[in-house]
């Protein structure tokens, strides 16, 4: 329990700190430690292969690209010192849409925390966390979840191509020489 | 608290043996990168410390560690002195769940047998495969936060470098794990045990050649090593992401570079050559077989380097996307269509 406590405390810590950075880098370094520490209550789960997945996929592949993204553009830190100064309700539009989501994300958790909690002990279906398992139920009962995804993400991939491209395809005739 | 047995000692005794051992490694690779190189260059290199330079690497270190700590003054201090600790943990890290030997009880010394590994977990190809990517954390932060132009162009070609070889790294390593039929290295080496028709040893690199040349390829340029060097092309970037380091932190990325190295080597012989199974010597030895292979390996990295020139940026690129990627995926489908038809 102890490690369980640990670990939960660092996720929440974790991303807390980042929404309170002004400095984006912090943000996107201190979500990696927050899926570090997913990673470690999936372990506690006896779901050694998820946590490992959380690991790669999340905290190495995706996060280097958002730092990738927030050092090329070399981000500001923000400034919110204006706004600090006007009632939460008298900010602009996205302001107060903000607050109403502030608002109701507090009711869902509190809703969550109040409901949840009794039941303990271990995670029911532990060895369906093996490889072997995951592969069958993925590729069996939600294979059509499983190709729509794939669908999905092929999409963004062209998208990606086609406004990286764009440029090329209409002035094809006269790009610069390649030296 | 567990009760302390003579189990738990030798684990603990394996824990230190291994990163001392690692540390040496890298000590000792320095040796042999500086003398390898002098001899493909028809010189001597360092010989005066200690008999025939070997004590070189010392020397170096206790320069190192005598000399100043810079710090650039427009650095993010707290990320610039984390860089390096990224670097070098990880580089520590991912040794612990590589084995490198077959399970031993040191002729007797203890009642249970000791497996040589320092963590068995049955998932460590992919905890392999999440720390290298992990340890691009420490190559871009040490470049961004040196708030230097050569360190962020080196940081930033290195990121993008990593990101586009760990494809066919893992790709390579997954057409393994379909053949080895298990995610544990353990599970993979023990498969690869016994002959083919009596002589050719049961290695994944006669059944995986093509897997073997993405995995090796990958794993070079993971380690930033030439002929995929670029993040620190002297000509082009002073050193590229270590530019302002200096001192021990400087040490942390070198020994970092050196142990990864070591790492891709051992992680490669224990998925295609075999790991520590070999002629000749009984299994409690095996561990001589294991140190020969990841040597030869480490011997060949050094020899690249000084043969091959390095490659230009857009050639690296248009190599990894458009050459080694789509080798490894054929090569994955290939395997997956083999291992379906002839059962594994």
């Amino acid at each position: 329990m102890t490690l369980f406590y640990l670990f939960a405390a660092v996720a929440v810590l974790a991303s807390l700190l980042v929404i309170s950075q002004r400095n984006p880098i912090y943000s996107v370094l201190l979500l990696i430690a927050s899926f570090g520490a997913l990673s470690g209550l999936y372990v506690l789960l006896e779901a050694p292969f998820v946590a490992v997945i959380q690991i790669i996929v999340y905290a190495g592949a995706i996060m280097v690209l958002f730092l990738f993204v927030v050092m090329l553009l070399n981000a500001p830190h923000e400034e919110t010192e204006q706004d600090e100064r006007l009632h939460a309700f008298r900010r602009p539009a996205p302001f107060r849409f903000g607050v109403v989501l502030a608002v109701a994300l507090a009711i869902e958790l509190t809703w969550a925390l109040t409901r949840g909690g009794g039941e303990t002990g271990a995670f029911p279906g532990a060895a369906v966390s093996s490889v072997r398992a995951i592969g069958r139920t993925l590729f069996t009962e939600y294979s059509f979840p499983f190709e729509v995804t794939s669908i999905l993400i092929l999409v963004a991939m062209v998208g990606a191509v086609v406004l990286a491209k764009r440029d090329v395809g209409r002035s094809g005739a006269s790009a610069p020489p390649r030296g | 608290m567990p009760p302390v047995t003579p189990l738990l000692i030798a684990q603990l005794t394996l824990i230190v043996v291994v990163f001392t051992a690692l540390l040496l490694s890298a000590a000792a690779m320095v040796w042999v990168e500086r003398r390898l190189a002098a001899a493909l260059q028809q010189r001597h290199g360092p010989t005066r410390v200690g008999w025939q330079g070997l004590l070189q690497p010392f020397a170096d270190v206790i320069k190192l560690m005598f000399k100043e700590e810079l710090r650039p003054k427009a650095a993010d201090w707290l990320l610039f002195g984390l860089a390096p600790i990224i670097s070098a943990a990880c580089a520590f890290a991912a040794f612990a769940v590589v084995p490198f030997g077959a399970d031993t009880t040191f002729f007797g010394l203890l009642k249970e047998p000791l497996r040589l590994q320092v963590a068995d977990v049955n998932v460590a190809v992919l905890v392999i495969f999440a720390i290298a990517s992990m340890s691009v954390y420490g190559i871009v932060l040490a470049g961004w936060s040196s708030n230097s132009k050569y360190s962020l162009l080196g940081g930033l070609r290195s990121s993008a470098q990593m990101i586009s070889y760990e494809l066919s790294y893992g790709l390579a390593l997954a057409s393994v794990l379909l053949v080895g039929n298990s995610l544990s290295l353990t599970g993979i080496v023990n498969a690869q045990a016994g002959t083919w028709l009596g002589f050719l040893p049961k290695w994944f690199v006669f059944v995986q050649p093509v897997g073997f040349l993405v995995y090796f390829t990958a794993g070079v340029a993971e380690t930033n090593r030439a002929p995929f060097d670029f993040p620190e092309a002297e000509q082009e970037l002073v050193a590229g992401y270590h530019t302002e380091y200096s001192s021990m932190s400087f040490a942390m990325f070198f020994l970092a570079e050196y142990i990864n190295m070591v790492t891709v080597s051992a992680v490669a012989t224990n998925l295609f050559l075999g790991g520590w199974h070999g002629p000749f010597l009984p299994e409690s030895l095996g561990w001589i077989w294991f140190l020969l292979k990841v040597g030869a390996l480490l011997f060949f990295y050094v020899w690249m380097r000084w043969t091959l020139p390095r490659y230009r940026y857009d050639q690296l690129m248009k190599f990894g996307w458009k050459i080694l990627l789509p080798i490894a995926v054929l090569n994955l489908l290939a395997t997956a269509a083999g291992v379906l038809y002839f059962g594994a």
